[in-house]
């Protein structure tokens, strides 16, 4: 039966993978972590601080986020799984808080520890939140795009989603600080590109062909921010202030070209760091802050090379 | 009645044809459950196959959405953001507007019949090629669920009841021991009433009888285009249906959610042995095939299987599911 070797062939595909998970170690503690994303580079920063800690504390972690931020359903799936795996603790960054609630409270029942990363989930039920203060680090990204535009003009934005925390938060930080305390800026346009650069690099465009006197841009996220960059290339606007969003080998190459002139950086390492440390000490039952500031800086190309940014930007 | 030639032709076809596969891919199913259930503990306990059902669910009613489409010789690209929309316009009904919660069931089955009915009618009375006129629809609901619904998620909270139509279980408060949420409940009586259909009605005859010979449908006096529209009518009436399992599954319609679902929902059906080419398939092989997906990817999840490696091995057993019926039909025929 040819036809039914073939498929045993790819089940024993399939089994080889599987086995290469099968053989860790099945005393140490198990943590999963269930990210909002995967493929971009700051979510391999902050899985790569949670493995930092994993090594650090002798634990098993795994990382898992959906494709997009819009599959909530896909995330549900994922943190499903994670709990039928009975792990000691379990980490969340949550697409949306109220779709994950039934499962969290069964985490609950089950005495399984939830600290939420990166963005918080509208519940008590995480006994501790790791994350980046969004608003104020707009906010900071704001007042440096005040002071380099000399204090008036027009300035627009380009946002990964209107959807998400992060995306909201980082939008209303800039806006709301541009209203209070830099009153002669104008925000002439908001658009959304999904933090896609491609996407965004159009939409940028467009802002620029559509205002032409504008002064700065600010992308909300590292694919916004490329976005940005790369229209100022194309249509030759040198004098455009950008200011970005995480980091990345394009936009730290971006502002040590000069076509940036500075980015926001969240600790994505740190992040992956606290999560796991908080996890474990939970899981042991020990007491966990409730909430870990895991903090912000703002970089440009005479403070790229400090250690401590240099220890928290990622390629 | 008047069946054709050319119809009934089709579906002796079919029966000779469909069965082989349907066996291949339960067998396969059946060998993913044993070998998961030997590498974890994890793996086979009622928690975690209640789990898998329900993230089977919303998918397996898009494929049965697909599988009507694709057996006339067809393609839905839009099903994914169509459930979406469905979902949107369940929030603004019940959410927006207060209204009592038939009316949201009622205006998002509604909707979704009325989308499919544009589809269908683009594709047979405009004859423009389905590809491109689902392309295009798929693209005109992402962007009206973002603008309908004011790009941010609707919330059920002032419908208690809605999250019960997916996650509340009809069959666990008869029988305690066996929660089976109602979402997957509604996947399997959908399955059986659209087996019904394509096997005993004449919608269900000429489904095939399109995606077999179209020419030879129209040849004979059929009213060949209205057929197809009422096809991708009833595709897009469960898409609705999809869209209230996604919503209230997720206490929220969630406007940017759907785009590459439709993806998932054709993938289900090839694997389940529906003919990309048209004229045969079955929804029997579609839930197998829905179900080989989740099971797979909750399988590999429970053994901490890398993510970068789970969508390859899915990707795998896509190519190998259906080269392994092409085989089997080149040997037969």
């Amino acid at each position: 039966m040819l036809n039914r070797r073939h498929m045993l062939g790819a089940i024993s595909a399939v089994a080889l993978m599987a086995s290469a998970g099968i053989g860790a170690a099945q005393d140490k503690l198990y943590i999963p972590l269930i990210s909002k994303g995967f493929q971009h580079q700051f979510w391999q920063a902050v899985k790569a601080g949670a493995d930092k800690a994993a090594a650090e504390l002798g634990v098993e972690v795994t990382f898992e986020g959906p494709d997009t931020e819009a599959q909530v359903d896909r995330q549900i799936d994922m943190l499903a799984a994670a709990l039928a795996k009975k792990p000691a603790a379990i980490g969340f960054a949550a697409l949306d808080s109220q779709a994950a609630i039934p499962l969290l409270k069964q985490a609950q029942e089950a005495g399984i520890p939830v600290i939420a990363f990166d963005s918080g989930v509208d519940s008590d039920i995480p006994v501790a939140t790791a994350a980046t203060d969004n608003l104020a680090a707009a906010a900071l990204a704001a007042d440096k795009m005040a002071e380099m535009i000399g204090g008036s003009g027009k300035v627009a934005l380009v946002v990964h989603d209107q959807t998400s925390r992060t995306g909201i938060d980082r939008r209303d930080g800039f806006v709301n600080r541009m209203k209070e305390a830099h009153p002669e800026v104008e925000i002439v346009d908001i658009q959304y590109g999904a933090g896609d650069q491609l996407q965004s690099t159009e939409i940028a465009k467009a802002i620029l062909t559509a205002h032409s006197d504008l002064k700065g841009m600010f992308g909300a996220n590292e694919g916004s921010a490329i976005g940005v960059v790369n229209a100022k290339k194309e249509l030759g606007k040198t004098d455009l202030v950008v200011i970005g969003y995480d980091s990345g080998a394009a936009q730290k190459a971006a502002i040590m070209d000069g076509t940036m002139a500075g980015a926001i950086t969240q600790n994505p390492v740190g992040i992956g760091y606290e999560t796991v440390k908080a996890a474990v000490a939970a899981a042991k039952g020990e007491a966990v802050s409730k909430s870990i500031d895991t903090g912000f800086f703002y970089y440009d190309k005479s403070t790229i090379d400090a250690p401590e940014i240099a220890a928290v930007l990622y390629d | 009645m008047t069946a054709t030639p050319a119809a009934t032709g089709a579906l002796s076809r079919l029966k000779a044809s469909g069965a082989h596969q349907k066996i291949l891919a339960f067998a396969s199913l059946i060998v993913l459950l044993v070998f998961f259930s030997l590498a974890s503990p994890n793996f086979l306990q009622t928690s975690n196959i209640l789990a898998i059902l329900q993230a089977t669910s919303v998918n397996g009613v898009l494929a049965i959405a697909a599988t009507l489409v694709i057996i006339t010789g067809g393609i839905d690209l839009s099903v994914g953001t169509l459930m979406t929309f469905c979902a949107v316009i369940a929030g603004v009904v019940l959410t927006f507007w207060g209204m009592a919660l038939p009316f949201g069931i009622i205006a998002a089955i509604a909707a979704g019949t009325f989308c499919g009915f544009i589809s269908g009618s683009l594709i047979a009375r405009m004859k423009i090629p389905p590809f491109i006129a689902t392309l295009g629809m798929m693209l005109i609901l992402k962007g009206l669920s973002l603008v309908i619904s004011g790009t941010k998620p609707i919330y059920f909270n002032d419908t208690p009841s809605f999250p019960l139509i997916s996650t509340g279980s009809l069959i666990g408060s008869f029988i305690p021991a066996l929660p089976v949420p109602n979402g997957v409940l509604i996947l399997f009586v959908l399955a059986l009433v659209i087996s019904w259909v394509l096997s005993r009605t004449t919608l269900g005859r000429y489904c095939f009888a399109l995606g077999s010979n179209e020419e030879a449908v129209r040849l004979s006096g059929v009213n060949a285009d209205a057929w197809k529209v009422a096809i991708y009518a009833l595709a897009g009436g469960i898409c609705g249906i999809a869209g209230l399992l996604i919503a209230s599954r997720l206490n929220s319609a969630q406007p940017a959610l759907g785009l590459g679902y439709e993806l998932d929902a054709i993938a289900a059906v090839v694997i389940g042995g529906t003919s990309l080419a048209g004229g045969r398939g079955s929804i029997l092989g579609t839930i197998i095939g829905a179900l080989i997906m989740s099971v797979l990817l909750n399988g590999l999840r429970i053994l901490s299987v890398a993510q970068e490696w789970q969508t390859v091995v899915t990707g795998l057993i896509i190519i190998a599911a259906v080269y392994a019926d092409m085989l089997r039909r080149r040997r037969a025929g």
